[in-house]
């Protein structure tokens, strides 16, 4: 590789760089599968959702909002796979356009709050002193709200409809990464290599992008996908509320709402199969959000 | 004591920081407030007059300077008379309290049943380590953690309307009046709400007692000869509890906002249904107080969990 005088030559650099390019992201998937297996699994559980959303239309049986008033209340059968609604809906065809709506409140409102979260949480560590605390004071107050109720005063005010939802839950997760960022950003600021840098002639820019935020990364990641899961739920319970994706969207809360409670009786496969999407969307989460955990940060496996 | 009084102090400022984001949020309304309530949120009210939406303003106090209205609305908190319902007229606080002792009470059955659930699930999980019972047990978990405490209250409701023929109760039953009758009521709510926190609770339960098993101590214990049930009795269970406590205080904030779902579900005249029916009302003074509300009641439980850890841990006290 070194030539005779000593030196790499560029070929071989380039050599050198694939080869760490390569080693980046395929063996790590590898070890990832093999490491944590039930992990992969609701890795490929959450590739299987995405792919129902984007291909909704290919998917589905029936169109979602499409009235059939001579099938209400139909059982499941070769037609309709899960069933009809009150309105002859197809409650299948419904449950894979509702994936849409759940993963993109997800995407957004986990966007929102750990941009917001890792802004302020940042700021607040490396700041200190007056904002650091009022900050904090603040993210204390945030915290002292269940989620739930907050979600819910937020909603009350901006009115009801997804935007508003993503909004609100989003906004109920910043305070957590906040926390989580500040702690992990503390905690980096105390290397000596932070000073290193300094002393280096670093501008505060450069040792954020480079040196801070790497290593935030992690606890981040662990955050999003557990926040993922929690926003989930809570626009699923905001719109079982009544409160959150007004009909005839097929979120699975609204789904779960109303006529699924009312008519539980006789038409019980309204009220089992979004319950069932919900939990096997919030389990994958979790479960990937573990495994990720696992792999990223061994130091707090078997800890939650 | 000393400890006690500072905690207590400290809730202040927090508490004053959540009443001003509370009047903030409501205050952020891109409407007349006065309007919405008069004509409804699309309008389907009807056209409203002008001087009735004035009147309307006037007395809910809109045209006064912000921090005239802050102060008002905390005054009254804080004499204990945070103002009327819009809905109905009546004090706020009659209706709080005529509904506080049933959310109350759901709140302390879900966190009795989810610990009865939890510590001995965690228990076994944790000294049986590696078998299929805490495979088991850890699954359960992880599946409580992800569904939906309303799909479980429905599903629990269509059991019941199935096979048990069940009927939800006309009138609520007051624990003074019939015991039995009410736990009869308030059981299927309080697993509904409960079950969440009972797998998070056995979690922890699960791995604070793994981490205790490995000390020194309790090495220690084993080998002065002392029965598996004895040492995780009198030695592992008093430290393993620690962080158990933690989650449970975590925890009683889910089970204080679940409430709101699982007295949507079994119906249930509750502080939760209260808050619903008002934002659906649009009632916002209702709104308002009974977020502060909620908050302050968990800002309470947290501090009770606080002096419950020192009891238990005196170290702390020292820190």
């Amino acid at each position: 590789m070194v030539s005779s005088s000593g030196e790499i030559n560029a070929a071989d650099l380039e050599i050198l760089k694939r080869a760490e390019r390569q080693s980046r992201l395929g063996p790590k998937i590898r070890k990832f599968c093999t490491r944590n297996p039930l992990g992969a699994a609701a890795g490929v559980v959450l590739i299987i959702m995405i792919v129902l959303a984007l291909g909704a239309s290919f998917f589905a049986t029936h169109h979602p909002y499409e009235i059939d008033g001579l099938q209400t209340f139909a059982a499941p059968s070769s037609l309709h796979f899960f069933g009809t609604d009150e309105l002859g809906r197809d409650v299948f065809s419904r449950i894979i356009f509702g994936t849409r709506i759940s993963l993109r409140v997800g995407f957004i409102a986990v966007g929102i709050s750990i941009i917001a979260g890792t802004i302020i949480g940042a700021v607040s560590a490396y700041a200190g002193g007056w904002v650091d605390y009022v900050l904090q004071r603040i993210v204390d107050a945030l915290f002292a709200f269940p989620t739930i109720v907050l979600a819910l005063a937020i909603v009350s005010v901006l009115g009801t409809g997804i935007n508003q939802v993503i909004t609100a839950v989003g906004i109920v997760n910043v305070p957590r990464v906040a926390r989580v960022v500040r702690a992990s950003t503390l905690s980096v600021l105390a290397m000596p290599y932070i000073e290193a840098a300094y002393c280096m002639g670093a501008a505060p820019v450069r040792v954020i992008a480079r040196h801070i935020l790497p290593n935030v990364f992690a606890p981040v990641i662990i955050l999003a996908t557990a926040g993922f899961g929690t926003a989930i739920l809570a626009e699923a319970s905001l719109s079982f509320l009544g409160v959150g994706t007004p009909p005839p969207e097929p979120s699975w809360g609204t789904m779960l709402s109303g006529a699924a409670s009312q008519y539980i009786r006789n038409a019980p496969w309204m009220a089992i199969f979004p319950g069932v999407a919900i939990s096997i969307a919030v389990f994958a989460f979790n479960l990937f959000g573990d495994a990720l955990r696992d792999t990223l940060d061994p130091r707090l496996r078997g800890s939650n | 004591m000393k400890y006690v009084t500072q905690r207590l102090i400290s809730i202040i400022p927090t508490l004053f920081i959540v009443s001003l984001i509370i009047f903030g949020l409501m205050r952020v309304l891109p409407g007349d407030v006065a309007q919405l309530i008069l004509m409804g949120p699309e309008g389907e009210g009807g056209a409203a007059r002008a001087e009735d939406i004035a009147k309307l303003r006037g007395e809910l106090g809109l045209d006064d300077p912000l921090i005239i209205q802050y102060f008002s609305w905390m005054a009254g908190v804080i004499t204990l008379n945070p103002g009327d319902s819009l809905w109905t007229g009546r004090p706020i606080l009659e209706e709080l309290f005529n509904r506080f002792p049933l959310t109350l009470e759901l709140g302390i059955l879900a966190t009795i049943v989810s610990l009865i659930i939890a510590i001995p699930t965690g228990i076994i999980s944790a000294v049986k380590q590696g078998t299929p019972l805490d495979y088991f047990a850890r699954v359960f978990a992880i599946v409580g953690l992800s569904v939906p405490s309303f799909w479980v209250a429905v599903l629990i409701l269509l059991v019941m309307v199935t096979y048990l023929d069940y009927f939800p109760p006309l009138g609520y039953m007051d624990f003074h009046e019939d015991p039995v009758k009410n736990i009869q009521q308030l059981i299927w709510a309080a697993l509904s709400l409960g079950y969440i926190q009972a797998a998070l609770v056995s979690r922890m339960m699960r791995s604070s007692l793994l981490e205790v098993l490995r000390e020194d101590y309790i090495r220690t214990a084993h080998s002065k000869g002392q029965t598996e049930r004895r040492v995780i009795v009198k030695h592992a269970l008093k430290n393993a509890m620690l962080p158990v406590i933690t989650i449970v205080g975590i925890g009683l904030a889910n089970i204080i906002g679940g409430t709101v779902v699982i007295e949507t579900v079994f119906n249930l005249p509750g502080v939760g249904r209260y808050l619903i029916d008002a934002i659906g009302r649009r009632d916002y003074p209702v709104v308002q107080t009974l977020v502060f509300f909620f908050a302050m009641i968990f800002a309470l439980a947290n501090l009770l969990v606080d002096l419950v850890y020192v009891q238990l841990d005196p170290r702390i006290r020292l820190a």
